[in-house]
C-alpha cells in the first residue's frame, strides 16, 4: 500500500513536470523569441575592444544574470540518458534558456543607456543552489554608442 | 573557416562584423564508464573516459559554433572562448562562443 502510494506521488510529479513545466518552458521560450526581435539591432561582440573605424562614446558595463531551474520530469529524462550516456537534450533547453535570458537583460540595461554596441561579452556561470538541477548565468559586457550606420566596418 | 583565439587575423583585415555566434553541447557518460572512473580514483590517473567525453564535447560545441558563423555568412570567428559548467552532477555543458566577422 505504501509502495502503491510512493508510486502515485512520482507519477503525480511527472506529470506535474510535463504539463506545468512544459508549458513554462514554451511561454519562456516564445517570450525570449519576442524580446530578441526587440534588441536585434543592438550589435554583440567578444571583442575586447573597439574597433579601430567605429567612433564610440565611453563605455559603461552592463550585467544581467538569471538562475532558471528544471522541472521534475526533465530530471528524470536526464537520469534515464546518465544511464547510457550521450547529449542530455533536456538538460541543453534549461541552459539555453538561461543564458539567452541573461544576454536579454545585459541587452536591456544596454539600451537604458541607448548604446546600440556591446564588446567584451563573457558568460560566467555559478552554482548557488547545489543539490538543485538549475542553470545559473551571469553575463556581463561593455555597452557602447556608435553611429547607426557604422556597424559594418568597413565597406 | 579561420577559427582563432586572439582578437585578430594575423596578416588579415576584419571588413565587417557579424556578432556573437555560439554553440554548446551538454553530455553525460553512460554508467559503466561512470563505474569505472569511480574505481580509477581509488588509484589515481587519468580518466580515460571521462578525457573522451570532454573531447568529443568540444569537437561537438565547435562544429554549431562554426554552423552559426556560415549562416550568418562570416569566414572567420575570433576571440572564440570555450567555458564549462555543470546543471546537475553527471551532466556537464561545453559551451564556445566567439565573433563572427569577415575578414579580407
Amino acid at each position: 500500500m505504501v509502495a502503491f502510494i510512493n508510486l502515485g506521488i512520482v507519477v503525480g510529479l511527472l506529470v506535474l513536470g510535463f504539463v506545468v513545466g512544459g508549458y513554462r518552458e514554451r511561454s519562456h521560450l516564445a517570450s525570449l523569441d519576442r524580446r530578441e526581435a526587440e534588441m536585434a539591432d543592438i550589435m554583440v561582440v567578444n571583442l575586447a575592444r573597439v574597433p579601430p573605424d567605429l567612433h564610440a562614446t565611453a563605455g559603461t558595463m552592463v550585467a544581467g544574470t538569471v538562475v532558471v531551474g528544471s522541472d521534475y520530469f526533465k530530471g528524470f529524462l536526464a537520469k534515464i540518458r546518465a544511464l547510457f550516456g550521450g547529449e542530455v537534450q533536456s538538460y541543453a533547453i534549461l541552459v539555453e534558456r538561461a543564458r539567452r535570458e541573461a544576454r536579454l537583460r545585459m541587452l536591456s540595461e544596454a539600451r537604458g543607456h541607448g548604446h546600440n554596441l556591446v564588446i567584451n561579452v563573457r558568460f560566467e556561470w555559478s552554482d548557488v543552489t547545489p543539490g538543485f538541477a538549475s542553470a545559473e548565468v551571469l553575463c556581463l559586457a561593455t555597452s557602447l554608442q556608435v553611429q547607426p550606420n557604422d556597424t559594418i566596418v568597413r565597406p | 573557416m579561420i577559427i582563432v583565439t586572439t582578437e585578430s587575423v594575423p596578416g588579415r583585415d576584419i571588413v565587417g562584423l557579424k556578432g556573437l555566434v555560439q554553440g554548446n553541447t551538454i553530455r553525460a557518460k553512460h554508467i559503466g564508464r561512470d563505474i569505472g572512473a569511480g574505481l580509477k580514483n581509488l588509484v589515481g590517473g587519468e580518466l580515460t573516459g571521462y578525457t573522451e567525453l570532454l573531447t568529443e564535447a568540444r569537437h561537438e560545441a565547435m562544429g554549431r559554433m562554426q554552423a552559426e558563423a556560415e549562416a550568418l555568412g562570416a569566414n572567420a570567428i575570433v576571440n572564440v572562448r570555450f567555458t564549462t559548467s555543470s546543471v546537475a552532477g553527471g551532466a556537464a555543458e561545453l559551451y564556445a562562443y566567439g565573433t563572427a566577422v569577415v575578414v579580407q
